[in-house]
């Protein structure tokens, strides 16, 4: 189980290399940081000189791969590739094009995007499960059908009408919660609970049908038509046979986003106003501070590669027969 | 006199759709892959759910004809050329002139005789009071405002007879010709359920046809902020949005096919490079790929501006770039579930059979292999599709979609932000593009799930 763990970990280590290679070739080969000081400065008319203060100033100005006018390891260590993308690998994300520390904002922002992405996720869980459940129980009836095409009919709708019509009626129009915002402590419910519940009903749609789909293969299992023949009750049927053994899929299916929830979700984040990682980013987008950018899509690719690796864990823990080797 | 533009958009949308002709047109020959979308058709939702989405296509496909219109001459200049407008119009923009044609100077609500916004007038005697004024082309012809709702009534009525004409003429054409295969002795599948499709057709006809007639004496969904009429606007973003569904699809197709079949087949270190380039990517948090792209993209205009002489031409330019990078970051997924089913088919007897008689590996993959996995493709065509509409409107918002200049779902989204604050709420806009787009990914949703019951081996009913 260890040196499974350990050789996962080793195989990540290409991928994190690759990823950092594209993201340099990205934001410095395809566009040379000549051009990003020229977008950033924005004036039509600006010096060769104002170019070069910028780049010094935030540390572009050194060549991108092989320094020949050091001597020693600093041949390579006083290029941009190390300065900007080799650190990354040992999680020094450096300074944005601010001048801000990223990864101190990193930690500080990180606790709204997950007051706000944790009980999205667990309630959105068991809410899904539940209504997946009961079309499994009235399965090949009418409501089964007219369950599924509402499934279908809210996963139609983008997640930005579900946030507008969500602040609308119940910020705007019944004044229940404030329309926007965030505090530190208790009073953080009072402005979270909106973003949680369009949450919960955004996801609505498409995970039913998803654990419908799973519950659906696991009632056709043998055990279940033992269990029936046995003469268990329906509801037992469900809860205490199909439900444990369904939730192996669910779970280990679901456990690859966990880690990702830091990120939060940058349409919730700037439409709510919470100052975490997903309006992080979105302001960085907007503000074009490559700086940010580059080190929350290194964050994430990381993040990614531990949820895989938390996937492969959790079916050995939850289904015994499953071994890693 | 027309000078006809030709957008790169414009020639890969027809390209693709003659393809796609092409290819339904070798599909006659087979007949599994003909009792297979029959299977599609006799569904009643999945018949409707075509029919909407056909509705779609034909109109981005008339809002890709595009040209630029002579300008008068001037009167003292001897030049024999023909100076052109940098305007860049299509051939659905000549059919909704009276929509375009006619601006506001500002909001106005649905239906509306007046503006949404006071100004200074002067009345009989000269003083000065504040009102809202009436509109100048929004129920111009009214003389009193009561008469709006007996001339609305009305037109309507007129509309829904006209509309039902208009759709009697195609219905009837069909069945004129489904009555004279009959009559030839010619085999008809009477499974597929013409009648739905007849009231899809009726349906669309009576609302295009009430639209357009109302359209022309009222803003039937409203001005926006700088007067625009509300229903032009989401009728010229379906282009965006149907475009963008099938281009970016389009380059997803490829890269998935070929990378996701050939690490399935060749396994080794094939396989290792594949698994390893898709792990990377996927790694990646998709948003944030697409938006650092599109940012690229925009410091790549900034710097050639000189390419890109008209707007149009850089808004098109953008707009393919975007398709490009959304298909580029999103193929991942087909081609896990490609090279899985590959690895799968691959190991059946009859593809051993032909490894041993020494059929080339071309041969294999293309008459074998590929045949056995055309349902995951189709299946996620569809899905992808929809995806990519949905995302236009989150991308466009985020501030890394399509050009501010292009007509989108996502930028009339974007403009609601503001418009809800406001009091009274300026709902109209956002409502539109709302109705509009979910239709679209509805009937896409919808079709899908039609598609994938007829070709998923796993639920295909009756398929021996």
């Amino acid at each position: 189980m260890l040196a499974y763990i350990v050789r996962r970990f080793l195989y990540a280590i290409p991928i994190l290399i690759g990823v950092n290679v594209l993201t340099f070739a990205l934001f410095f080969m395809v566009n040379t940081p000549d051009q990003m000081a020229r977008v950033q400065l924005g004036d039509k008319h600006i010096t060769q000189q104002d170019i070069n203060n910028w780049k010094a100033q935030r540390g572009y100005d050194k060549p991108l791969f092989v320094n020949s006018q050091k001597d020693g390891l600093e041949v390579v260590t006083q290029t941009i590739f190390f300065d900007k993308s080799v650190k990354l690998l040992a999680f020094d994300f450096g300074k944005s094009d601010e001048g801000r520390s990223i990864g101190g904002d990193i930690q500080e922002r990180m606790w709204p995007s997950l007051a706000v992405q944790v009980p999205t996720f667990i309630i959105g869980i068991a809410v899904n499960i539940f209504f997946a459940l009961v079309i499994v129980m009235f399965r090949a009836s009418l409501f089964e059908f007219s369950a599924l095409t509402f499934c279908v009919m809210l996963l139609s709708i983008s997640s930005v009408f579900y946030i507008l019509g969500g602040q609308f009626f119940f910020a705007k129009m019944w004044n229940l919660v404030p329309i926007s915002g965030y505090l530190g402590g208790a009073d953080a419910i009072r402005f979270l609970i909106l973003p949680i519940i369009i949450g919960v009903l955004a996801g609505i749609g498409a995970g039913t049908r998803m654990y419908r789909t799973i519950f659906i293969e696991e009632a056709g299992k043998d055990y279940i038509r033992t269990a029936r023949a046995k003469g268990v009750s329906e509801l037992n049927l469900l809860f205490k046979h199909l439900l444990p053994n369904g939730m192996i899929p669910v779970l280990t299916g679901v456990v690859v986003v966990i880690p990702q929830l830091f990120m939060g979700s940058l349409l919730m984040e700037s439409f709510f106003g919470i100052p975490g990682l997903g309006s992080y980013t979105l302001d960085a987008i907007q503000a074009q501070d490559f700086a940010v950018v580059r080190a929350m899509v290194f964050l994430g690719s990381v993040l990614y590669i531990i949820g895989l690796l938390l996937t492969d864990i959790s079916y050995t823990l939850v289904d015994p027969r499953v071994k890693l080797s | 006199m027309i000078l006809p533009v030709l957008l790169w958009s414009d020639l890969l949308i027809y390209t693709l759709i003659a393809s796609v002709g092409l290819f339904l047109w070798q599909l006659r020959k087979n007949p599994q892959a003909k009792k297979r979308w029959s299977g599609v058709f006799s569904s009643k939702v999945g018949m409707a759910s075509f029919i909407v989405i056909l509705f779609y296509i034909l109109i981005s496909l008339l809002d890709s004809l595009h040209f630029r219109e002579s300008l008068p001459r001037l009167e003292n200049s001897s030049h024999q050329e023909v100076a052109y407008s940098s305007d860049v119009k299509s051939v659905l923009d000549k059919v909704l002139i009276r929509l375009n044609s006619r601006n506001e100077s500002t909001y106005s609500a649905p239906f509306s005789l007046h503006s949404f916004a006071k100004e200074n007038m002067t009345d009989a005697n000269g003083s000065v009071y504040r009102d809202y004024p009436r509109l100048k082309n929004g129920g111009s012809h009214l003389n009193d405002a009561d008469e709006r709702a007996w001339d609305v009534l009305w037109r309507s009525l007129l509309a829904i007879i006209a509309g039902m004409i208009i759709a009697a003429i195609p219905i009837g054409l069909h069945r004129y010709y489904l009555a004279r295969k009959k009559e030839k002795g010619l085999a008809s599948n009477n499974s597929i359920p013409w009648h739905v499709a007849y009231i899809c057709v009726t349906l669309i006809s009576i609302i295009a046809c009430w639209m357009l007639s109302l359209s022309e004496f009222y803003h039937i969904l409203g001005t926006d902020k700088v007067g625009e009429d509300v229903l032009y606007q989401s009728i010229k973003a379906i282009r965006t949005g149907v475009l963008i569904g099938t281009l970016a699809t389009l380059v997803t197709l490829p890269l998935a096919i070929i990378l996701g079949i050939s690490a399935g087949y060749f396994k080794g270190w094939v396989d290792d490079v594949v698994q390893y380039i898709y792990t990377t990517l996927s790694s990646i948090p998709g948003i944030l790929l697409i938006a650092a792209s599109v940012l690229l993209i925009d410091v790549y205009i900034e710097t050639h501006s000189e390419q890109f002489n008209l707007t149009t031409l850089r808004s098109d330019f953008k707009f393919l770039a975007l398709c490009g990078i959304l298909g580029l970051t999103s193929w991942t997924g087909l081609c896990r579930m490609l090279r899985a089913e590959t690895l799968k088919v691959s190991q059946l007897d009859y593809v051993q059979a032909a490894h041993a008689f020494g059929v080339s590996h071309r041969r294999v993959i293309g008459k074998h292999i590929l045949p056995n996995v055309t349902h995951l493709i189709l299946i996620a065509i569809v899905l992808d599709f929809s995806m990519f509409v949905l995302a236009e409107a989150v991308l466009s918002y985020i501030g890394v979609g399509v050009d501010p200049d292009m007509y989108s779902w996502g930028n009339m989204i974007n403009a609601a932000r503001s418009e809800l604050s406001r009091d009274p709420v300026v709902w109209w806009s956002v409502s539109a593009a709302f109705i509009l787009m979910f239709t679209l990914v509805l009937a896409a949703n919808l079709f899908s799930d039609e598609v994938r019951n007829a070709f998923d081996p796993n639920t295909a009913k009756g398929d021996a």
